[in-house]
């Protein structure tokens, strides 16, 4: 292997009778930039930690490239870590904030370098400063760039974006972003933010109690969920009980309480028996009962609109199903038709193509945001 | 004005004035102190001012004894302080710092010494000092185990509140910034703990430099200031003893003064 990947084989973590990571297997590409997500507690901080050195992991090694880094102490490992509340040193200057990696490994002249990265973060104006003086976004770019500064092989971010408010952060998402592919150094993002994860990685593995419970782009996690806590944690999803009548190599046929759907093949996690039929809300069309379908559509009929909200772009209508169910429908804005109303009847709609199937054995409300997590 | 406004303008002047009133109430003694020290007694148990005289002030050491006891007690002060913060400081990183057996019951009995009544912690060191053979050494070096004992529960409550709110992470990020545990010490840790060593140990100094109850018991023959006070209250103060609190005062003020222009010249940048 020449390329310098991050590798972590059969890593696991305890503390006490707790397992915080197990037996975790993962891969991050060199030069990439990837996302650890998932609800605090789900071990990603954890896991950060064995890289950077700051936790031993209870089994299991942690390579970077051909070297075994699982015994190095913190300051032996080609790592640095972007702390989530910054740590930045409140007795140093922000320019000495910087150099401080540096320094340590005997750089002498550490001017210029700490006067280019400053640059690169925009706060050149600032290193006289302490890091008292800056705002929750410059404190957030010093500790960036005090990292960024010492070239490591692996920049590990800790929810870096955490304290910011929501329109700062979208800003430091694109900053971010823009420096990765400027340096090009392998980013490790930890977040419980599934949209920042999302509009920066190219890679996200989603984690839950300790494990990895899908990995891949950002596209295919939204798409095709594995389980059900991806396809509740990475947005909002439908899931309808029920039985698998018929398969085939292209596609399956399920009964959902009396209503025959399809579902592609291969978007099928399950496809024998009890099934969780997935739909995500933005997929679904409505339509007022009894309206006439022949092109082929997968159609729950028999609903009555219970909630609608208007937030700007979209209406979101929750419909309940005969069953007692209440399913989520996002309609565009577009201004072609009326909105329903409470009350209305309508019938679901989408497209086979957009159904997923998983297994029924998992929770279907896993990975739902509730009251507390917010 | 409305009655509410009188109200309200009494309100705020009232506040003010017994701010005032509690300030004087802090401050008299150490004024008189002040004008006392440019004293002219007309007699011995002269207590009341008299005559203004500069004397007092070129003529220190002038009353018997006066400035050796002083040098005593500044002597005994410095060496408990620096054996004192050294030790409690310490004492502190093991309590803030590390798991051990009996934790718990040391974070109590870390207190002891500050809860107990000195009258009794004074009495039982000089039966301790005389039961192991001491009786005949009382003086500097027993008075200076005594007040070592004393400043170090003070050490450590203070040094260990400082460390406790000390982010971890800072040491954290240290280490992960290629420093190794020394480095990380002497460059984050201590810089960052040790407003807190310095503020114990200036207790430390005043505890030890004002102590007599304690001392007095231990003392054998050895003079500090405080016995000298005591001993000359009896017969009539000598106005000296106002020019070396006088000297105390300015020097504490000093050093508040230089702390408070140093954290404002840190915090500006």
């Amino acid at each position: 292997m020449t390329r310098s990947d991050l590798v972590l084989s059969s890593v696991t973590k305890r503390f006490g009778s707790f397992t915080a990571v197990d037996d975790l297997d993962l891969t991050v590409p060199e030069g990439s930039f990837f996302a650890l997500l998932g609800p605090s507690g789900c071990g990603k901080t954890t896991t950060l930690r064995m890289v950077a050195g700051l936790e031993e992991p209870t089994s299991g090694t942690v390579h970077l490239g051909d070297q075994d880094i699982s015994g190095l102490r913190p300051y032996k490992r080609p790592v640095n870590t972007v702390f989530q509340s910054y740590a930045l040193f409140p007795h140093l200057s922000i320019a000495e904030n910087v150099a401080f990696g540096l320094r340590r490994r005997g750089v002498k002249d550490v001017k210029q370098q700490v006067g280019e990265m400053l640059e690169l973060v925009e706060l050149e104006q600032y290193a006289g400063r302490r890091p008292a003086q800056l705002s929750g976004g410059q404190q957030q770019r010093v500790a960036l760039a005090r990292a960024l500064i010492n070239r490591p092989q692996v920049l590990l971010l800790d929810e870096p974006l955490g304290a910011l408010d929501l329109k700062l952060r979208r800003q430091m998402q694109i900053e971010l972003k823009r420096i990765q592919t400027e340096v090009g150094i392998t980013f490790v993002h930890v977040t419980h933010d599934q949209e920042e994860a999302m509009t920066m990685a190219d890679t996200i593995a989603v984690m839950n109690g300790g494990v990895i419970e899908q990995m891949g782009r950002p596209l295919d996690l939204y798409e095709n969920p594995a389980t059900t806590f991806v396809s509740n944690f990475l947005g909002q999803s439908n899931l309808v009980g029920g039985q698998v009548l018929e398969r085939s190599s292209q596609s399956v046929l399920i009964d959902v309480h009396g209503s025959k759907l399809l579902a592609p093949s291969d978007r099928a996690r399950s496809a024998e028996g009890d099934v969780w039929v997935g739909i995500r809300p933005e997929k679904v069309f409505l339509a007022a009962a009894e309206s006439e379908f022949d092109d082929g559509s997968n159609l729950l009929a028999g609903g009555v609109v219970t909630d609608v909200s208007y937030v700007g772009v979209s209406t979101q209508y929750l419909a309940r199903m005969p069953w007692g169910q209440e399913l989520m429908v996002f309609e565009q804005n577009t201004g072609a038709r009326d909105s329903f109303r409470p009350g209305d009847r309508v019938d679901l709609h989408w497209m086979p193509a957009h159904t997923f199937l998983l297994d029924a054995t998992q929770a279907a409300d896993a990975g739902v945001e509730k009251e507390e997590d917010l | 004005m409305s009655r509410l406004g009188t109200r309200r303008w009494l309100g705020d002047r009232l506040v003010m004035l017994f701010a005032v009133l509690v300030l004087l109430y802090m401050l008299v003694p150490v004024g008189v102190v002040i004008l006392m020290s440019f004293n002219q007694p007309a007699s011995r148990q002269g207590y009341t001012f008299d005559a203004f005289t500069l004397d007092n002030w070129t003529n220190i050491c002038g009353p018997y004894q006066l400035c050796d006891s002083v040098t005593i007690s500044i002597q005994i002060g410095l060496l408990a302080t620096v054996v004192a913060t050294a030790l409690g400081a310490l004492m502190a990183f093991a309590m803030v710092r590390h798991r051990f057996r009996g934790r718990g019951t040391a974070n109590v009995a870390i207190f002891l010494p500050m809860a107990s009544p000195e009258i009794v912690l004074g009495s039982s060191l000089l039966a301790l000092f005389v039961s192991a053979g001491f009786a005949g050494q009382l003086g500097f070096w027993t008075i200076f185990v005594a007040h070592v004992m004393f400043c170090l529960s003070f050490v450590v409550v203070t040094v260990k509140a400082r460390l406790a709110g000390l982010d971890p992470r800072l040491e954290q990020a240290a280490m992960d910034l290629y420093a190794n545990e020394w480095q990380t010490f002497w460059r984050v840790t201590f810089p960052l703990v040790f407003p807190g060593i310095l503020a114990a140990a200036l207790l430390s100094f005043s505890l030890s430099f004002d102590d007599f109850i304690i001392t007095n018991l231990v003392s054998g023959q050895t003079v500090t200031f405080p016995m000298f006070v005591w001993g000359a209250a009896q017969r009539g103060i000598p106005p000296q003893i106002n020019v070396v609190g006088t000297i105390m005062f300015l020097l504490a003020l000093a050093l508040v003064v230089i702390g408070e222009l140093n954290s404002r010249r840190r915090l500006r940048g």
